[in-house]
């Protein structure tokens, strides 16, 4: 215990891990953007099509979502890299899987995130566009979604830190983010503590100036 | 200008309009007025399509609504809507509230719409505004954005859903002053309204509406000094 203690003080851990953690959060920050990226892409079409008339396309939006949601990620990225890979015989490796893997994960909370922005603005900023001739594709791209975008911020920014501590499962996959790197880390050198430390240390650096950040957007937007 | 035939407009089972039959002429001036719950508003907002007509027939200068191949979106360019609760643009200056139809629809010229929009706010007494946003004006003053807006597009016809109903008592006169500069140039105009001067004053018909179908009309003289209906005579001694 005792030496345990002393170890807190005297650990080369902390200097010796370092170069892992810098290479391990490029790959982890990498698939956090792209994947969170292609995710709002994914989700702004699938939340759009949450809101349709037509039965068809909003049953099949709501098959997306209900079935990402209702799945783990640890699920989807093992059944995206292993089985989806050999199934069909695509061979992606573990960045590719990854990304997908975020992407259609984050996708479909964002949808949920885009229909709740969109279905918050009043009615009639639709109906005053269309008095005036604009076309509803129109309306939407012109008055009610630059409205709506500025809602989803909040819960959009929260999503991506979601998606970055999602990222860490991927270790699974053999994807080499920060986790990956340092579970390799502490089964060379034995050490536990001090590594996992750095790596909780890791992801803070990023996620609380994320969440000042987010809070301090959160505040200007409600004036 | 506008020809209204049994028009029905149901929701759900709930039947609003129960066989409607009206017109419009050029220049004309018709207030609807009635209780809340009447069908006033609905009846309006079918001649827009704003609501979709369950039967019967709308004609505005020539077309039908209820033809399947109309370009509503272009009837609607030349049907200006101002509605109670204003329904402007807030994440836009006043300026663009006005200049985004023009832009949009009509193809208009950035210049061309920026002088065509100045004009206008200048003419509803809102020219030193245009820079700035929706949020920091009146309800009043909000309105005859609204009004100019619907104006920059050119209309034929201008339809006002209540439009002073939102607004504190002391800015209606501003709104109205707009209104009756406008029916003063011959524009033609429905005008829903529970401003019962208004309609006296700037109404060439009356249209009293009442469960769905209108129950008198004529010149406002006949209907204010004058009613015939027992419900008309109900409703104007409850409200004057």
């Amino acid at each position: 215990m005792l030496e345990n203690l002393t170890e807190i003080f005297t650990s080369p851990h902390y200097r010796d891990t370092l170069p892992f953690i810098i290479r391990g959060l490029q790959l982890t920050l990498i698939v956090t953007f792209v994947g969170v990226f292609f995710g709002f892409i994914l989700g702004s079409i699938f939340g759009l099509a949450r809101l349709s008339k037509s039965k068809i396309i909003y049953a099949i939006a709501t098959v997306y979502i209900e079935l990402v949601r209702g799945t783990p990620i640890l699920v989807q990225a093992l059944f995206l890299y292993f089985a989806v890979s050999d199934f069909f015989g695509i061979n992606f490796d573990a960045l590719t899987a990854g990304i997908i893997a975020i992407a259609i994960n984050a996708g479909a909370y964002i949808a949920e995130i885009v229909r709740g922005g969109v279905e918050s603005i009043d009615k009639g900023q639709m109906e005053a566009g269309r008095s005036i001739g604009l076309s509803s594709t129109q309306t939407m791209r012109y008055i009610v979604w630059p409205q709506a975008f500025k809602r989803m911020i909040p819960p959009l920014g929260n999503q991506f830190i979601i998606s970055l501590k999602d990222t860490s499962i991927f270790a699974v996959i053999s994807l080499g983010e920060v986790t990956y790197l340092m579970r390799q880390y502490v089964s060379t050198t034995g050490d536990p503590f001090i590594p996992y430390i750095m790596l909780c240390f890791a992801y803070l650096i990023i996620t609380i100036p994320a969440m000042v950040l987010l809070r301090r957007i959160e505040r200007r937007l409600d004036v | 200008m506008i020809k209204v035939t049994d028009l029905h407009k149901s929701f759900g089972d709930n039947e609003v309009l129960k066989g409607i039959d009206a017109e419009v002429q050029e220049k004309e001036v018709v207030c609807v007025i009635g209780p809340s719950g009447s069908g006033k508003s609905t009846f309006l907002r079918c001649l827009n399509l704003l609501e979709e007509i369950t039967a019967g027939d709308v004609v505005i200068d020539g077309e039908s609504l209820m033809d399947p191949k109309i370009n509503i979106n272009k009837l609607r360019s030349q049907v200006g809507m101002v509605f109670q609760h204003f329904n402007l643009f807030p994440h836009m200056t006043v300026l663009k509230n006005v200049t985004l139809g023009p832009l949009k629809v009509k193809d208009t010229s950035p210049e061309e719409a920026e002088k065509l929009s100045l004009d206008l706010l200048e003419k509803v007494g809102l020219s030193d505004k245009a820079h700035v946003y929706p949020g920091s004006l009146s309800g009043g003053q909000k309105q005859r954005v609204a009004i100019a807006r619907a104006l920059a597009m050119s209309p034929k016809v201008m339809l006002f859903d209540e439009p002073t109903s939102a607004l504190d008592p002391e800015l209606v006169g501003d709104v109205l002053g707009a209104m009756k500069d406008l029916a003063n140039e011959g524009m033609t105009m429905v005008v829903v309204t529970h401003e019962m001067g208004f309609a006296r004053e700037m109404g060439d018909r009356v249209l009293f509406m009442d469960e769905g179908v209108i129950m008198e009309e004529g010149p406002p003289e006949n209907i204010f000094d004058n009613p015939q209906h027992p419900r008309t005579q109900e409703f104007l001694s409850k409200i004057l």
